[in-house]
């Protein structure tokens, strides 16, 4: 211990109480609560692969559907996954826009992501702009807005016409990302290969993509996400042509079939895993 | 006097060096920017130029130029719009008083387990809100685990319900939007110089003048964005009104109605003037909102 901070051992510190250690039981209060909260959080996850496993009752040559009470266990769902034309088309079709509209916004996103963190242009400020407004702009503002246009124009909304507001609403959330990991790279790194002899698209392609490629596949993974959950984009642009949550939500009116939790079920431990599994890889990388 | 003379360095240093104007970035931005302006920006306009026009879906609409559109909007739908504005205030109010202690405790006393902690709070995106929605459906029926238990017991009355209530959509929304409102909050506590409420400690301050004084303010330009993050969905939310109000009278949100012009009514032109009437309130609510919270520093952060 230095001179400056050793006390003199005489004085003694007024109200030396409030350094004392929390009384004993306080100590656990908000870790329960934390606790508790992650319990509440994932509490409808429970439920959905509960109730997954639930049996039906009845149903005079109609389609099954979950019954909100307990009725005993049964893995019959999980063998009939795919009994509903309709229910696997539209699943199909969430599958479909996510991976093509996350395609088209990685790459997209990747482009604007490295003009924005490598170039001063003009129009950089409204490019800015523009990226901010359309992460901040409420959903049912931006669907409104596409609908509005494509009634405008007298398109049919359908396949394109998603897969078209999807890719828009992700390229925002790429380029975010994708910059974030340009800025951070060191440029002196690409110079040092073209000291070397590298050309500036062999040092592009063998140094600055490799380091990039954490944040694009970032931006994938998010695009892909964003696109599997939305909904009220979906809504307003899909016309005739189902995903998978608008399905879902239109058959909340006549009651949910078990497929449905079942599916979610698959879905969400796929994915549950497959973070985990990438969050291990990256954290053993270092 | 005499200065030694400057070598001319950019005469001897390497041509490729030097910045170049080159059309790279326009290259590697137009592509995505195209994009943002036809399908971002000129709807946008084509939204503006239907809200003043007149007419039917049958017989299609003409530009009139109808001001009276956005007047008649609000006062046929002044009430959903004051209902949304309160239940965005109510969830976005609930879901600060939840997420802040659980944001608190894992920016401080997470310690090795914060990514863990993190995982556990993102765990349940990997399930589509909608079917998340209609999970708490299943909890909240009447004679679902919860109430179902509670009436056989005897706790509560058969008639009692949650589902279709304004206080079900509020705690669906609030479901829906708190982990929203935790990760800024993370984000601004986790930045927060452990130091400083050491400093503070030293200086005789109690725990709750430590928290109060030094972590609540240091941690204002998270509150600030998560007061955004969550109002303005909660706000624009129809979700949770459809399947946890399940359309009950009084639990209908401005959403609603948007979503019912446009894709039930066709009435495009009322639909799309609600949208901007919205969006409106939202864009005063937000410029207010930092007006009076003030500084850059809180923007900046």
């Amino acid at each position: 211990m230095s001179a400056v901070t050793t006390r003199p051992p005489d004085v003694r510190l007024p109200e030396a109480v409030a350094r004392t250690p929390r009384k004993r039981w306080t100590r656990f209060i908000l870790p329960t609560y934390v606790t508790a909260f992650i319990l509440y959080l994932s509490f409808p996850i429970f439920i959905i692969i509960l109730f997954s496993f639930n049996q039906t009752r009845g149903g005079f040559g109609t389609s099954p559907r979950v019954k909100t009470t307990w009725l005993g266990f049964t893995t019959e769902w999980y063998g009939r996954l795919f009994d509903l034309p309709d229910l696997t088309a539209s699943l199909e079709h969430s599958l479909v826009v996510g991976v093509l509209s996350a395609l088209a916004a990685t790459a997209l996103g990747t482009l604007l992501g490295l003009a924005l963190a490598r170039h001063r242009f003009r129009g950089r400020g409204s490019a800015d702009f523009v990226i901010f407004l359309s992460i901040s702009a409420p959903e049912i503002v931006l669907g409104a807005a596409l609908a509005s246009f494509f009634v405008a124009l007298g398109v049919s909304r359908g396949f394109g016409t998603l897969f078209l507001s999807h890719t828009l609403f992700s390229i925002a959330f790429v380029t975010v990302t994708v910059r974030a990991r340009a800025s951070g790279l060191d440029r002196s790194l690409e110079a040092a290969a073209m000291d070397l002899g590298a050309t500036p698209a062999t040092a592009f392609l063998k140094v600055t993509l490799p380091l990039l490629a954490p944040g694009i596949l970032a931006g994938f993974l998010l695009a892909f996400a964003l696109s599997m959950d939305d909904f009220v984009i979906s809504q307003f642009t899909q016309g005739p042509f189902q995903m998978f949550p608008t399905w879902v939500f239109g058959s909340t009116r006549v009651g949910i079939p078990p497929h449905v939790f079942a599916f979610a079920t698959i879905i969400f431990v796929t994915g549950a895993t497959l973070a985990l599994m990438l969050a291990l890889m990256s954290r053993r990388r270092g | 006097m005499e200065r030694p003379v400057q070598p001319d360095l950019h005469l001897i240093a390497p041509k490729e060096r030097r910045p170049r104007r080159s059309s790279a970035p326009y290259l590697l931005s137009s592509p995505a920017l195209l994009w943002l302006l036809l399908l971002f920006v000129i709807p946008m306009f084509a939204m503006a130029s239907l809200s003043l026009q007149e007419g039917t879906s049958l017989e299609g609409f003409r530009q009139t130029f109808r001001f009276a559109n956005y007047t008649d909007a609000i006062a046929e739908n002044g009430d959903f719009l004051l209902r949304s504005l309160r239940n965005g205030a109510i969830v976005t109010i609930a879901a600060l008083l939840i997420a802040y202690p659980v944001a608190y405790w894992i920016a401080f006393y997470g310690g090795r387990f914060k990514s863990v902690f993190l995982f556990l709070l993102l765990l349940p995106f990997f399930i589509s809100f909608v079917i998340r929605t209609v999970a708490w459906s299943f909890i909240l029926s009447d004679d679902g685990i919860i109430l179902g238990t509670l009436k056989s017991i005897g706790i509560l009355p058969e008639t009692y319900h949650v589902l279709g209530t304004t206080f079900a959509v509020i705690a669906g929304i609030t479901y829906n939007l708190v982990p929203f409102t935790i990760l800024p909050l993370y984000v601004s506590l986790e930045q927060i110089d452990h130091r400083l409420v050491e400093a503070a400690k030293d200086l005789y301050s109690s725990r709750r003048q430590a928290f109060l004084k030094v972590v609540l303010p240091l941690s204002m330009p998270g509150v600030f964005a998560a007061v955004l993050l969550t109002s303005i969905p909660a706000i624009g939310d129809y979700v949770n009104a459809a399947v946890l109000g399940n359309f009950a009278p009084g639990t209908a949100m401005i959403g609603n109605v948007i979503q019912t012009e446009f894709l039930r009514n066709r009435d495009y032109p009322e639909g799309a003037a609600l949208a901007f009437v919205l969006m409106g309130v939202m864009v005063v609510g937000a410029v207010i909102y930092a007006k009076l919270l003030g500084t850059e520093r809180i923007t900046e952060g």
